[in-house]
């Protein structure tokens, strides 16, 4: 996943002050990116969570909120900020759609091969990301919104991205209302009985229908959500859809499954991972960091860090 | 399936041996690309159709099989036809402590750690340029330069065993095993079936022929790189598509899933305008058939024949 | 020399104890009914016997080898099979492939399994099903053919798990023959049921269990008229003529 766009690492030149600060700043970096992570996670896992699929097409859902939003920008001049409120309810619509139409057909079919939903999804992945190729190209494009982009915060000598700060306060309050809806209004509890037993949900009147369906259409727009966020921060190209599937599915796993704490907890902890080895290792090598971490996780820790927070 | 129906094996055998002579460059290697994405498709068959355990990080033994070469050449300026053994060699060498690593995992989280295995792997291949290289990747020249016949029944004959043993793998007690832990792994178990070891016996052939795949893409093409060779939705994710779409679990669905979309590319990409639409027609295709014909076209064939037989028996 | 026992064999699922101190001595030869109310934990020692999941602490010993720590297809290679209480058929197999992927156990030629397979399919009385696919099959079938899937391994002690369950009366009385029959070759059977008639009718000695402890054993006629039994069952008594 490329770097955000702006913001700067000073190297360390020796001396604790210095030292100290070039740590805070990748750990503020990596705390931020993780609130990011987080929101982009935090939909996955409630569809995990809910209809015990794994969703590979969310990173695609991700890029298609993002061209909506470039769109709007270049044809309207719209701020993203503001395009973020257009992307979210369409990608809940398209969400909506695609689980009534296709995705729940596959859940009750017993095939050969036995991942045949997540090859679903993989497979309206890649249809939705060529799509968008069709339509804008491979081109790496930028959303620049004035006075954001390629800005930073100063606190003292330690930088901070800009948009990044945006994101990541959105994204925490976007995670809190999420957390509220499901622990306290009706719908969010009838998605919890749905995901802890379908069944049962059915016979306590809960249409697990609908449920699945909107399940799905609120997870695309927490995904478009973070996506947009990401926007005047990153490069946007086709491909990076997949790039944000990876990310997602390793902060759910991290978290643990159908856990917004969990989430929280393993996009800061992916996030600060990333910085740092970023800053201290080299690079090219961040992205190991993640994959090791998702390995580690299945191995040892198959509950993800829900079942150690006790959420 | 062995009884019935040899005569169509046969004539595509023959097919195979004399068509390249009446064709031209260009469609040799088309042809070529066909029976390379065959060998693939069947080997990653082996662990997935039959063995049950679907790997979404196949790529990594190709990636292995074509750096067997690669590495070869690039430190010791040994030919990379010596990449022929070593690559599929050191993929099944490497697949068994990964295989007893990640079997112990199920369904989905297999695949999927399976997947960032080979992500691994190209991030290591890409920044650690001493030892690969780096994101240049390896370049040689090609041995008979732009003479495809050679390269063409070399990668036959690969193709060729490939498929006679996932056959003879299939009809033996190994072939029954692997369907038992398919369709239900704690039967199989109940069963006195050692189901981590059986995995491996499936695991390392599927290994071993991705990698010969590569060490002959590798001779081939003369030109490899880790973003090309490690690639996930390119390689990996193809190589479920091709099975899926001709029909997991059966001999020849691999042959037919990889045909098509070898040929599918190649029309699309000659179509001017847009050259990444046979992704998209792919993918499209693979989810009509994932929603209608989940077990792919030879998977589905009974269903299909009625479709077709019904409306003759109404006349 | 015991055959089979259980010494003290507990089993937890978080704060439940599904099993609790049980023990028994099997004898080789006996059928060996297991009875109790639903979720007394029969089938969780079926499960603990053959390391579905481990027992938390006891022993369970088979020909004097304690095998409480074996892994699961040791166990069936050592001579212990089992069906299951909710059938597994391997699905998309037919008949005659299913019972071979246990035959396997015991050979390494094709043939030879398909011979083994077809001796046990026989002794089950599935001969006309056995290139049906398993998922085609009725459940009284899907039984049988679990059970014969279990003979091709040659077990020595067979672990029955409600194989009577969903069967009408016809059904459970050629259950009943099969069972007899395996008996009679030899085999030694433990056998969990519901089904009164046939349990009862079958076994040389029952065991009644509740809440995961024992409550009695004994031959099926002490059984039957147990008050313990009675009480925790709201007692069916139901001793055929063997």
């Amino acid at each position: 996943m490329p770097r955000p766009v702006g913001g700067q690492l000073h190297s360390s030149r020796g001396g604790i002050k210095k030292t100290m600060e070039f740590f805070l700043e990748s750990l503020i970096e990596g705390l931020l990116l993780g609130g990011i992570y987080a929101i982009v996670a935090v939909g996955m896992t409630l569809i995990m969570g809910v209809m015990k699929i794994i969703n590979l097409a969310h990173g695609a859902i991700m890029v298609v909120a993002m061209y909506i939003c470039y769109a709007l920008f270049v044809t309207l001049g719209l701020n993203p900020y503001i395009g973020i409120f257009v992307a979210m309810p369409m990608l809940f619509g398209i969400g909506y759609l695609l689980q009534r139409y296709s995705i729940r057909r596959v859940t009750e079919v017993i095939t050969v091969l036995p991942e045949t939903q997540v090859l679903l999804t993989l497979a309206i992945g890649m249809a939705l990301i060529e799509i968008m190729r069709f339509i804008f190209t491979s081109n790496y494009q930028t959303v620049p919104v004035p006075g954001v982009s390629g800005k930073a915060l100063y606190l003292g000598e330690i930088s901070m991205n800009v948009p990044m700060i945006i994101g990541f306060v959105v994204a925490i309050v976007f995670i809190m209302g999420l957390h509220l809806f499901i622990t306290r209004t009706d719908l969010g509890k009838s998605i919890r009985a749905t995901a802890q037993d379908p069944d049962a949900a059915k016979y306590m009147g809960v249409n697990t229908r609908n449920v699945t369906c909107l399940t799905f259409a609120i997870g695309s727009m927490l995904a478009a959500a973070g996506a947009c966020l990401l926007l005047p921060a990153y490069y946007l190209f086709p491909d990076v859809g997949h790039a944000f599937t990876l990310k997602a599915f390793i902060v759910t796993i991290l978290g643990g499954m159908g856990s917004t704490v969990g989430a929280l907890s393993g996009g800061l902890v992916l996030g600060v991972a990333e910085s740092l080895g970023a800053s201290y290792w080299q690079m090219g090598y961040k992205d190991v960091i993640g994959f090791v971490i998702f390995v580690l996780v299945l191995l040892f820790l198959p509950g993800g860090l829900k079942t150690v927070i006790g959420r | 399936m062995m009884k019935r129906g040899w005569v169509t094996p046969v004539i595509l055998g023959i097919l195979a041996l004399v068509l390249p002579f009446t064709i031209s460059s260009y469609y040799q290697h088309i042809l070529i690309l066909v029976i390379i994405w065959i060998t693939m498709s069947s080997a990653w068959n082996l662990l997935g159709g039959f063995a049950g355990q679907v790997s979404f990080g196949h790529a990594l033994f190709f990636g292995l099989g074509a750096y067997g070469g690669g590495l070869l050449y690039q430190h010791w300026e040994i030919s990379t036809w010596w990449g022929m053994i070593v690559g599929p060699v050191w993929a099944a060498v490497i697949a068994i402590p990964l295989g007893l690593i990640t079997f112990r995992l199920r369904g989905p989280y297999f695949a999927l750690s399976m997947l960032a295995m080979c992500e691994i792997a190209r991030i290591i291949f890409t920044n650690w340029v001493p030892f690969s290289g780096g994101a240049v990747g390896v370049m040689i020249s090609r041995t008979w330069g732009g003479e495809k016949l050679p390269y063409y029944f070399i990668i036959l004959a690969i193709c060729a065993v490939t498929l006679g043993v996932v056959a003879l793998m299939r009809y033996s007690k190994l072939g029954y095993y692997f369907l038992s832990i398919r369709e239900d792994q704690d039967a199989a178990e109940a069963l006195g079936i050692p189901t981590t070891k059986y995995k491996m016996y499936a695991l390392i052939p599927s290994a071993f022929f991705t990698g010969l795949a590569g060490a002959f893409y590798m001779n081939y093409m003369a030109y490899i790189e880790p973003r090309v060779v490690f690639n996930l939705e390119a390689i990996s994710i193809m190589m479920i598509l091709t099975v899926m779409l001709g029909g997991a679990g059966t001999l020849w669905g691999p042959v037919l899933g990889a045909t098509v979309y070898v040929i599918l590319a190649e029309v699309f990409r000659t179509v001017p305008g847009v050259k990444e639409v046979h992704v998209l027609v792919f993918a499209l295709i693979v989810i009509l058939i994932i929603m209608f014909l989940p077990d792919g076209i030879l998977g589905e064939w009974d269903k299909i024949k009625r479709i077709f037989i019904k409306p003759k028996q109404a006349m | 020399m015991n055959y089979f026992a259980l010494k003290n064999v507990v089993r937890r699922f978080g704060g439940l104890v599904a099993v609790s101190n049980i023990s028994a001595t099997i004898e080789e030869g006996e059928i060996f009914g297991l009875i109790g109310p639903n979720g007394s934990g029969k089938t969780t020692i079926f499960n603990c016997i053959n390391n579905y999941y481990p027992a938390n602490s006891g022993e369970i010993i088979f020909k004097s080898v304690p095998i409480e720590r074996m892994s699961t297809h040791k166990i069936c290679e050592m001579g212990i099979g089992r069906t299951f209480q909710v059938v597994k058929p391997l699905k998309r197999l037919t008949v005659l492939e299913n019972v071979m992927s246990g035959a396997f156990l015991r050979t390494n030629k094709v043939r030879v399994a398909r011979d083994k397979a077809m001796k046990a399919i026989d002794f089950c009385q599935l001969t006309e099903r056995k290139d049906l696919r398993a998922k085609d099959l009725p459940i009284a079938d899907k039984k049988r053919m679990e059970v014969a899937r279990a003979l091709a391994t040659e077990p020595s002690l067979l672990l029955l798990d409600e194989t009577a369950a969903g069967l009408n009366l016809k059904e459970i009385e050629t259950m009943m023959e099969v069972v007899k029959k395996i008996r009679d070759s030899g085999i030694t059977c433990i056998i969990v049921e519901h089904v009164m008639k046939f349990i009862m009718g079958i076994s040389d000695r029952v065991m009644c269990i509740n809440f995961g402890q024992e409550i009695a054993t004994g031959k099926p006629e002490e059984i039957a008229a147990h008050p313990e039994v009675i009480k925790a069952y709201l007692g069916e008594e139901y001793v055929t003529d063997r």
